[in-house]
């Protein structure tokens, strides 16, 4: 009798750029089906992980928009390792709630939040070396690098999640019909 | 006399003289995506999205009157791909975000691009100004949504006989206008019981202090995909749309 053929697991790393951590809830929220995606992913740079840096990848998960320099760099390096890149989420599908500040002024905006607002006494705009830069727009991420597949939803529910990842895992082209699809 | 048909699709769907392709579709209760479209109004033809292949050619559905024997394909991978790619031109010209929008899932722009399985805007994002008019104590207008179906347009000029709102300038620059001298809705007589208040089929023109009256998850199109509310849509009348007043 042939020995059954054993799949490598795939890595899976996933990251929240400017999110708000809701999309990778949703990812935990696919519960118990959480054993079933360890049995055949082993987890690499997350915050489920605590990895601060990707290794090479099968799929990258992106939550989040780019709103400053460091989420650049962080996309970048999920381009450089993963195989599969994937935008997860309204922000990072269209850059989201952070991009509805496109409109206005990022000077006039800091200024007012940390300098002239009514209850500020003695504020200074936050300067620390440390801190990234914020850019002047937030974008989404497929006009920073190349996506190979987008989730929408704020968030995709955790079945949708699950099926885009099965579907993937299983070597089928990811389908979210309806309900699973939706923009909110 | 024989019932005079086209082919839709390779089935036959009979019309009365005078219908176009839409109506002939609509009246079998089948779906032609579209945006501009609404059976009350004068068809104009703007958003492209009801394009369909009549005879080889692409022709709006809505404006292109049937004739016996027309040979018109709808449902193609061909149509559909080029129907996406102007709803994501439609997404990344305005500022639609959903989660934040009071229309969600009662909106036919969202409602199409579920349909159509657009999963991303493709494009770059305009990120418009497009700065808000809540100057009207009932009602807010949020141009940021404005798609230019110029439906308020015509049920304010044909069917309310006020003309508050028109369309504006050229090309990319061409906007929703309202006709006042200070350009505010509040200066003019629109009124949230006019039609022109009904038939926004995206979120622009919406009711002040009425959000989430039916919860997200639970609206006309999170519980049935629109190409399935054929009926609804064909059976529409300037004052039953999306507001659900």
């Amino acid at each position: 009798m042939d020995a059954p053929i054993t799949q490598r697991k795939l890595r899976l790393a996933t990251a929240s750029l400017a999110g708000c951590f809701g999309c990778h809830m949703s990812l935990l929220d696919i519960d118990e089906r959480l054993f079933e995606l360890v049995e055949r992913v082993d987890f690499d740079r997350s915050p489920l992980t605590d990895i601060k840096h990707c290794g090479p990848c099968d799929i990258g998960l992106i939550e989040g928009g780019i709103c400053n320099a460091e989420n650049v760099h962080v996309l970048r390096e999920f381009r450089r390792h993963c195989k599969v890149l994937i935008a997860v989420g309204a922000c990072a599908v269209n850059g989201g709630l952070p991009a509805q500040r496109n409109h206005l002024d990022l000077g006039l905006c800091l200024q007012e939040i940390y300098l002239t607002a009514p209850d500020i006494v003695g504020g200074q705009i936050p300067n620390d070396p440390e801190l990234p830069l914020p850019l002047d727009k937030v974008h989404p991420i497929h006009e920073i690098v190349r996506i190979d597949y987008f989730i929408p939803g704020c968030p995709p529910s955790g079945d949708a999640l699950w099926k885009f990842l099965t579907d993937l895992l299983d070597g089928r082209t990811p389908r979210l019909g309806h309900p699973l699809l939706h923009f909110d | 006399m024989k019932q005079a048909s086209i082919l839709l699709d390779g089935l036959p769907v009979p019309f009365d003289a005078g219908q176009t392709i839409m109506d002939a579709a609509l009246a079998a209760g089948i779906f032609i995506p579209h945006l501009c479209h609404h059976p009350a109004f004068k068809p104009q033809g703007s958003c492209k999205l009801c394009t369909v292949k009549a005879n080889g050619r692409y022709v709006s559905a809505c404006t292109l009157p049937a004739r016996d024997g027309m040979e018109v394909e709808n449902n193609t991978p061909d149509l559909n791909d080029k129907r996406r790619t102007l709803l994501q031109m439609l997404f990344v010209e305005g500022n639609h975000f959903c989660p934040s929008c009071e229309q969600s899932g009662n909106c036919m722009l969202q409602a199409l691009a579920y349909e159509l399985e657009m999963l991303s805007p493709h494009f770059d994002q305009f990120y418009p100004n497009r700065p808000v008019d809540a100057s009207h104590p009932e009602v807010l207008l949020d141009f940021n949504r404005c798609i230019l179906c110029e439906l308020c347009v015509r049920a304010s000029r044909d069917v309310d006989g006020k003309s508050v709102f028109s369309l504006s300038g050229r090309g990319i620059n061409k906007h929703l206008i309202v006709n006042a001298e200070s350009g505010r809705l509040a200066d003019t007589d629109f009124d949230w019981a006019d039609k022109a208040a009904q038939v926004c089929p995206v979120g622009v023109i919406l009711k002040k202090r009425r959000g989430f009256a039916v919860p997200i998850g639970k609206r006309r199109y999170d519980i049935e995909p629109i190409a399935r509310q054929v009926e609804s849509l064909a059976a529409r009348r300037a004052d039953d749309m999306g507001h659900g007043d």
